[in-house]
């Protein structure tokens, strides 16, 4: 049986690089279903956080547990259920929209006879499938890039920045697909410093300043002032 | 899972190498330019100097291969799409093997023209032994794309990454170089002395097993952030 999980819990993790400190003593639980806004500055540690959730660096101190469980102790089956989403892409640009989702399917181990066709009507871009990605448009290529992080249906699922560049039609068709994820029992969390899409879309805020987690509370109505008290009185 | 992963990444790499051709052509006419340049420092009257056509075949083969390195991780650094790969959940070893396979393919190829044209330009029989001289390549360029895909990987992040590469890769693989351009030496000898070749090719392939086994154990440790 494949592995699976419903929560995640990160307790007092800390990530250094030398002498600078990215994370220090996090600790947050994040449960299906929500849509958490993992919202601060810049350089504020949302990235680093999002790599360890990831499973992409080792946190220095502490640990993160899917389902109860360390992601050295799951190894690959984790991988399996976690998608990401960052403001790099991911994405060959030598390649067409087609080969890069096909090549990531088999690399996820899934049929891609059937899931590629599926992924490219709802990235629209089927008549565009066999194009380069090189080609395409900042906006097409972000909906290619979501499509290629959720081919695997994962468990939880990290968008870094996932709004940088887009148009307001783009954003909400990104925005309509994290809601429809978090009502499908999918984890999300959402690492944006854009308070005017996390307003309205995130379920929970957890905001970040220095590698400090300064609060993780549901979403307040009127997210802008409650960051500017947050961030600004930190 | 381990293999099926290591050609899904050689098929792709080898996808986008036919669109581009980026990384045959430029190797390839780097490699053929260095011979030529050799050939017309070394050659005179028709008269080569002993031993000169291994060590320069060994050296277009090590300054193409470096090319070659960089440009296959600069196309991964690009979108950071090696994230993606070390984020799925196949075997992370596997994504070296296949970086590998597609690094000693392309070596493979330039090493199709670069033989004949050595022959040629430098009068080499190097057609003499050629199943022993295949091994003497396919064993060298394993070696030294074995040590330079873990080296190239692991430089991703850095800067200077063009300028590191040869100073951690050539004083590794120096000693790979040594025994191809000894044993290459001890094949092209007139008679060919094939119990010295068969002894560089030993030590050649003991050297594949020991960098490959090494960069299968390091490349997953080294590649987490």
């Amino acid at each position: 049986m494949p592995f699976d999980f419903d929560a995640v819990q990160i307790n007092r993790v800390s990530r250094h690089f030398g002498r600078r400190r990215a994370l220090s003593n996090v600790s947050l639980t994040l449960r299906a279903g929500d849509i958490v806004g993992l919202l601060g500055p810049n350089g504020a540690g949302k990235s680093t956080l999002i790599s360890v959730l990831a499973t992409l660096a080792m946190p220095t101190s502490g640990d993160v547990r899917y389902g109860g469980r360390l992601s050295r102790e799951i190894g690959a089956p984790l991988r399996d259920r976690i998608g990401l989403l960052a403001h790099e892409l991911y994405l060959y640009p030598e390649l067409s929209a087609r080969q890069n989702l096909d090549f990531f399917a088999r690399i996820y181990g899934i049929d891609p006879v059937t899931t590629v066709p599926a992924a490219l009507d709802r990235a629209n871009l089927a008549d565009r499938a066999d194009d380069d990605v090189q080609g395409f448009s900042r906006g097409m290529r972000q909906r290619l890039a979501l499509e290629r992080a959720l081919l695997h249906k994962p468990r939880l699922v990290l968008f870094d920045e996932p709004f940088t560049g887009l148009d307001d039609a783009a954003v909400s068709i990104v925005s309509r697909r994290l809601q429809s994820l978090a009502a499908e029992g999918t984890i999300v969390v959402l690492a944006t410093h854009d308070l005017d899409v996390a307003d309205g879309l995130v379920t929970r805020v957890a905001l970040v300043r220095g590698g400090r987690l300064l609060a993780d509370e549901p979403a307040p109505a009127g997210l802008r002032s409650r960051y500017r008290s947050a961030i600004g009185a930190a | 899972m381990f293999l099926r992963t290591s050609l899904l990444v050689l098929r792709k790499d080898f996808a986008i190498e036919v669109k581009t051709l980026e990384i045959v052509m430029t190797t390839l006419f780097f490699a053929v330019a260095c011979v030529l340049v050799f050939s017309f420092a070394f050659v005179k009257e028709g008269q080569a100097p002993p031993d000169a056509a291994p060590a320069i075949l060994w050296i277009a083969v090590a300054f193409s291969g470096t090319l070659a390195l960089g440009r296959t991780f600069e196309r991964e650094r690009y979108a950071e799409t090696l994230r993606a790969l070390l984020l799925a959940p196949a075997p992370r070893p596997a994504l070296y093997v296949g970086k590998l396979l597609g690094i000693v393919v392309l070596l493979a190829l330039d090493e199709l023209i670069l033989v004949p044209l050595i022959a040629f330009l430098f009068g080499a029989p190097m057609f003499v032994r050629p199943l022993l001289l295949a091994a003497f390549l396919a064993c060298g360029t394993t070696a030294f794309a074995a040590v330079g895909t873990l080296f190239a990987a692991m430089l991703m992040r850095s800067r200077t990454r063009d300028v590191l590469l040869p100073i951690l890769l050539y004083p590794v693989t120096v000693p790979v170089i040594i025994c191809g351009v000894r044993g290459t030496a001890a094949l092209l000898s007139t008679p060919p002395d094939e119990p010295t070749a068969k002894m560089w090719l030993a030590i050649l392939f003991a050297m594949d097993v020991v960098f490959v086994t090494l960069a299968l154990w390091t490349f997953e440790p080294l590649m987490s952030e």
